[in-house]
């Protein structure tokens, strides 16, 4: 596994032994399952994840209530080969209705051996939620706003094997 | 072409991470953070150096030294966050995609 990350964009990669088309197919009707888990904003645990696979359709949470969480939009979808979509979630962890202020995220699948495929993944356009930052930094200074986020942010970086508790 | 390190790596160190953490709460200098971390002056700056360089945080002077604060425009958290996404999401992809059975084709 790679990463790079710079300017505007994050890059990861990643090869698995397994033909084109079944990653594809674990990757979209099988998001669900490797999704990190604290990646939920429902109030309630998720029931399911759902990735409809059609231009148009949504990669959404649906909680154990029924509550439904559409955090991405399906903008291209080319079986076996490549997926597109946006990624509607402000940097404050709330759906982003406006779609001038969402990033998009891109998957590409490139076989490299009949049994073997490389995923690359770039989220790009993530100065698109740069104004959500700068009204949350100036608007809502107290610690509900920008430092409850950041805080929020640094957790998600604490792993069992860098704190002694 | 490559990053120097990502937020992910600069923030992956228990004395970084707590650096970071104590920088969201508010701005403070290299004396003040070594007066609240167990490592010396000289430790604190080589670690403020390493965030300073993925981004996370930037440094303005104040008569004789320096404040450090989180960087305001947040981009290079956003960019950390979603990189420590996704490199969780495919890591745990490969295990879903190289364990599950193939359909018959």
């Amino acid at each position: 596994m790679s990463s790079r990350a710079a300017g505007t964009s994050v890059k990861q990669s990643i090869v698995v032994e397994a033909p084109i088309e079944h990653a594809f197919k674990v990757f979209t009707e099988g998001f669900g399952r490797f999704k990190p888990a604290e990646h939920n904003i429902l109030a309630v645990p998720i029931a399911e994840t759902v990735f409809e696979p059609r231009v148009g359709g949504y990669l959404y949470d649906r909680g154990i209530d029924g509550s439904q969480c559409r955090w991405a939009r399906v903008l291209a979808y080319e079986p076996p080969n490549r997926v597109l979509l946006s990624w509607n979630i402000n940097p404050r962890w709330q759906i982003e209705s406006d779609p001038d202020k969402v990033s998009e995220w891109e998957v590409r699948f490139m076989a490299e051996t009949a049994q073997r495929t490389r995923v690359e993944i770039e989220h790009r356009k993530l100065e698109r939620h740069g104004e959500g930052w700068e009204s949350v930094h100036d608007g809502v200074a107290g610690d509900q706003g920008w430092p409850l986020y950041l805080r929020r942010f640094a957790d998600l970086f604490v792993s069992p094997g860098n704190h002694p508790n | 072409m490559t990053y120097a390190t990502s937020g992910w790596t600069a923030l992956g160190d228990a004395t970084r991470h707590a650096i970071f953490e104590l920088l969201v709460e508010h701005p403070r200098s290299v004396g003040e953070l070594a007066l609240v971390l167990p490592v010396s002056r000289p430790a604190v700056s080589q670690h403020l150096k390493v965030l300073k360089g993925a981004g996370l945080v930037i440094d303005t002077p104040a008569g004789k030294q320096r404040i450090y604060r989180v960087d305001p425009d947040g981009l290079a958290c956003l960019r950390a966050e979603l990189d420590q996404f996704w490199r969780k999401a495919l890591k745990a992809y490969k295990m879903a995609v190289e364990q599950s059975p193939e359909e018959s084709k």
